[in-house]
């Protein structure tokens, strides 16, 4: 709620797909490379060229309808979605229209620990167009760079579902994890491989919903919230001076942080779109959508939920290990021997881990560490043979070194004693030499008690256990 | 006879036993282009130099005892929407005048594989728009039997170039009908292929789903041994069908005992020609003679046919043809002022008035509120039109038909009425909404000496039995006869 006001928001977004080729020709699917280096006649549209589908689209597209729960339409057509603009060769895109490959799903995300689930309405393929490159050095001309044209592109729309821009932009961060989980899009937004378009209204709590604005021109999720923002400010504004609403296009200026009308309804192009002839209908074997199922994994924003839920983790812990698909895998599989709870292993993950990758810039299939050395030394720390300081060197060498916990313990002589005798003989040592402690202590200044366990554990040359020298100590001088 | 006049199977067996060369061939094909070209007006394009070039490395490579297709050497025409490497490629259009493509089309580099020699590139009706020629940007065709009168259309400069010998085949293509109307009003053979049978990659397309390239040819024989060559899958065409294609001309055979050929009487109605309508009932009767067995069928969406015909090629036509927009190639008005306008300018000012017609038209019934009562109805009515024959194919194994419903007409009699053009394209655009084979082959000569064509339909796939029905029909009447130019 804004002002009184119930705030409704549903997105569109594109991602390109990181396939080899593009989507209807054999030219490399690259960024960044030399203006109209990755073209040929097909993806510029040439005449006589015709198209053929890389099914490595219908498969990304179709895993990522699973992600989001779809249903998927196994047999659906191409069609062209007609218009005119400089950076689209053909005059049309070729996209989908009546029939996306999938529809109908949801995501569930996690906002301020509340579980939300938005409706996903559709997810299409489509071919992504050229750009235009402006600039006073080309003398007032526009020139047009077609790389970029037939990259494969997703297209995923959402119910009008999220009700705060805060929503939106966990959706966009959902969407992101699961297509990175995915390994199917780069998601560098820099480099345009998610775009969004946002779609508000707003309306009172308890009326029909308002009329909705399309926001195009969203670079950004950070541009996107603050997109929302500026559009949930203005048509409150404009509702309550009296105005209406009105359908239109707007394009969002990230710099002036304002919103500007670029079409009205009315004049709202006809796409004409129609099957496109030149493409076969896309027909999908049940087999073949069984088969992508199965290659889904646990999603981030599924794991998330069930580290809060089951393993008790707080929601910035549970999203920092979930987002990353190499820590996650980690984790789980720590967590399947059964042996520690959760708070022991994102310890070390969350501390000692992601302090070496930072400091280091590696990863962790970089690192010899694996679940069962994790597990080892946990269990030594536990048990007290050795140390939590001992534990942090241990620690260390098996990130680097694949050698077992107990030879690196021996080898820098680590182990704890515990042996109530070599205790007891260090305590009656420590305790004669330091009889102005010893009195301390009786007369109250409990601190004593710490220097003491310190001189102790100096003498054993911190092989000591410090939780027994203290209990002998206690035991001694409290006779 | 001179070279030029003979046929493509007589020409390649003196080629393959060293009787001639194909230089000496190609030669005589170009003397016989500069002796009529300027009556006939064929060619947008020669390709002389190069054609020689190529006739001479085949005549070496024939030396040299290297294994030969039967079409290598022989000089054949391309209608000017395939694309050539290297060649202008214009569909006779201003905007593409100076067009030259970076690539080959599919059956480009077929026939260049097979030895073909390329002639040069042939005029047609502007984008495959028309059924007289009359709408190149460039010039008419005239028909060779009568200079006055158009050779038909779209392909009509590859009619033509076969009737007047400036070719010994051609290539053409056929989206309504435009091989075999004209190779009816040139008294040449045409076939129309099934649809996905010969790769359209290279084809500029009008209407993508009917398009085909096809051969033109002055006899059955010839049309086979070229559609030998060009057809088979690619995978540059998701539309290509993937399938065994035989070698149609080692297959041909004249045997017509029990063909069951069929005879719509949809097809022989109100607006044929009763001189074409009778040459085709005599033609059918001299089949009938040598064992095929007549029936009489009924088509009853005919009458729909045109109509859903020109939605959905004139749609397809317009998002096909948007391409063509001054950004990239081909023409460019020279003053505007702004995007839009230059659109608009370069548009306007590079298209003909058929095409842009047929754009218009397109554009409407693709427009949002229009769709279903256009666009979606015509789809429907495509469905049952296969549905129609598909099921009169259980009985019958060819259907045979007129061709156009008259012999040829005059030069600009019909160019100020669309819709009397359109008409001409009547018992031919069936063919192309159903995705079937059909062949024309002559039939008759009226007292004008203007021949018409007999068509002959097949289910999908059977272009074996439709060449193998016209050769026959051949063998009896006798077939091409040279026109007097």
């Amino acid at each position: 709620m804004v002002k009184g006001y119930e705030v409704v928001i549903g997105l569109e977004v594109h991602a390109e797909l990181n396939t080899d080729s593009k989507i209807y020709c054999s030219c490399k699917n690259q960024f960044g490379l030399e203006v109209n280096s990755q073209v040929c006649p097909i993806c510029m549209g040439m005449p006589g060229t015709l198209p053929t589908l890389n099914k490595k689209v219908v498969d990304y597209a179709i895993r990522m309808g699973h992600a989001l729960n779809c249903s998927i339409n196994r047999v659906c057509k191409q069609d062209r979605k007609n218009y005119f603009y400089p950076d689209l060769p053909k005059a049309y895109q070729i996209s989908q229209a009546e029939v996306p490959l999938c529809e109908n799903g949801y995501v569930d995300i996690l906002v301020d620990g509340e579980e939300r689930r938005i409706g996903v309405t559709r997810i299409h393929i489509e071919e992504d167009a050229g750009k235009l490159l402006h600039s006073d050095k080309f003398d007032g001309v526009s020139l047009v760079d077609l790389n970029r044209c037939g990259v494969p592109l997703i297209e995923i729309v959402s119910e009008p579902d999220m009700r705060s821009s805060k929503e939106a932009h966990v959706y966009l961060e959902t969407l992101k994890s699961i297509l990175q989980y995915l390994g199917i899009c780069d998601c560098k937004m820099q480099e345009g491989s998610i775009r969004c378009d946002v779609n508000v209204s707003v309306h009172k709590p308890g009326e029909p919903m308002g009329t909705r604005s399309e926001m195009k021109n969203v670079n950004s999720f950070s541009a996107a919230v603050r997109g929302i923002d500026y559009e949930v400010e203005r048509q409150i504004s404009v509702l309550e001076a009296g105005g209406t609403i009105v359908q239109e296009t707007r394009r969002w200026d990230d710099v002036k942080g304002i919103s500007t009308s670029m079409r009205s309804k009315e004049d709202a192009q006809d796409y004409r779109y129609f099957p496109e002839p030149d493409l076969l209908t896309i027909v999908v074997e049940q087999e073949r959508v069984d088969e992508l199922k199965a290659t889904i994994p646990e999603l981030p924003n599924i794991k998330i939920l069930r580290y809060v839920k089951e393993f008790g983790l707080n929601i910035k812990d549970a999203t920092f290990i979930a987002e990353s698909v190499e820590l996650a895998g980690f984790f789980d599989a720590c967590m399947a021997k059964g042996r520690f709870g959760a708070k022991c292993y994102t310890t070390w993950i969350l501390g000692e881990l992601v302090k070496f990758m930072n400091e280091t810039g590696k990863t962790l299939a970089d690192t010899k560490l694996t679940p069962e050395n994790l597990t080892d030394l946990a269990e030594v720390i536990e048990n007290k043979t050795i140390s939590n300081a001992g534990g942090k060197k241990v620690f260390a060498v098996i990130l680097n070194e694949d050698k077992p916990v107990a030879e690196i313990i021996k080898e820098q002589g680590l182990a704890q004693v515990s042996d109530d005798s070599v205790l007891e003989k260090i305590a009656d040592e420590v305790l004669a030499a330091n009889e102005k402690s010893v009195n301390d202590y009786k007369g109250g200044k409990t601190n004593a008690l710490g220097y003491l366990v310190g001189q102790c554990m100096k003498a054993s040359k911190g092989k000591a256990n410090p939780g027994k020298m203290k209990e002998i100590i206690l035991k001694k001088i409290g006779e | 006879m001179e070279l030029y006049e003979k046929n493509a199977w007589e020409l390649s067996e003196m080629l393959k036993s060293k009787e001639i060369s194909s230089a000496e061939l190609t030669r005589s094909v170009f003397d016989r282009i500069k002796s009529v070209e300027d009556k006939v007006d064929a060619y947008l394009t020669l390709n002389e130099e190069n054609a020689i070039e190529t006739a001479s490395e085949i005549d070496k490579k024939r030396l040299a005892g290297d294994q030969l297709s039967d079409l290598a050497g022989i000089p054949v025409g391309i209608k000017d929407n395939i694309s050539t490497k290297g060649l202008r490629t214009t569909c006779a259009s201003k905007m593409l005048e100076n067009y030259v493509p970076p690539f080959n089309a599919t059956v480009m580099d077929k026939m260049t594989n097979a030895g073909a020699v390329i002639t040069g590139k042939l005029n047609m009706d502007e984008f495959a728009m028309g059924s007289s020629t009359e709408n190149s940007y460039f010039k008419p065709t005239r028909n060779p039997f009568d200079t006055e009168r158009i050779p038909g259309g779209s392909s009509g400069g590859s009619a033509a170039s076969v009737a007047a010998c400036e070719a010994v085949v051609s290539l053409g293509s056929d989206t309504g009908g435009s091989i075999r109307q004209p190779a009816s009003y040139c008294g040449v053979v045409g076939l129309k292929p099934t649809y996905g049978s010969v790769s359209r990659y290279g084809l500029v397309a009008f209407a993508s789903s009917l398009d085909q390239i096809g051969p033109l040819g002055r006899c059955v024989k010839d049309v086979a041994m070229v559609q030998s060559v060009i057809a088979g899958h690619d995978g540059m065409d998701a539309t290509s069908a993937y399938r065994e294609y035989p070698d149609y001309a080692a297959a041909l055979n004249a045997d017509i005992d029990g063909l069951r050929i069929g005879l719509p009487k949809e097809y022989f109605g109100e607006g044929i020609d009763p001189f074409v309508k009778q040459s085709v009932l005599n033609a059918v009767k001299e089949m009938e003679k040598q064992g095929a067995v007549v029936k009489e069928i009924s088509l009853p969406s005919t009458d729909y046919a045109l109509s859903s015909y020109y939605i959905i090629s004139s749609a397809e036509a317009s998002s096909n043809l948007a391409r063509y927009d001054g950004v990239r190639y081909g023409f460019r008005a020279e003053n505007y002022d702004g995007l839009v306008d230059m659109y608009e300018r370069t548009r306007s000012e590079g298209f003909g008035d058929e095409v842009k017609r047929r754009i218009m038209l397109g554009t409407f019934v693709l427009s949002s509120g229009f769709y279903d009562a256009y666009y979606k109805k015509a789809k429907l009515l495509q469905r049952r039109i296969l549905g129609e024959f598909t099921s009169q194919f259980r009985d019958v194994d060819v259907i045979a038909t007129p061709t156009v419903p008259t012999t040829a007409f005059k030069i600009g009699e019909n160019t100020d009425d669309p819709l009397k053009m359109y008409a001409t394209d009547i018992c031919t655009v069936t063919v192309n909404i159903a995705g079937l084979p059909a062949i024309s082959v002559p039939c008759a000569y009226d007292e004008k000496g203007l021949p018409a064509g007999l068509q002959l339909i097949g289910n999908k796939f059977t272009e074996q039995t439709l060449l193998n029905a016209a050769y026959a029909y051949e063998c009896i009447s006798g077939g091409f006869r040279k026109p007097e130019l």
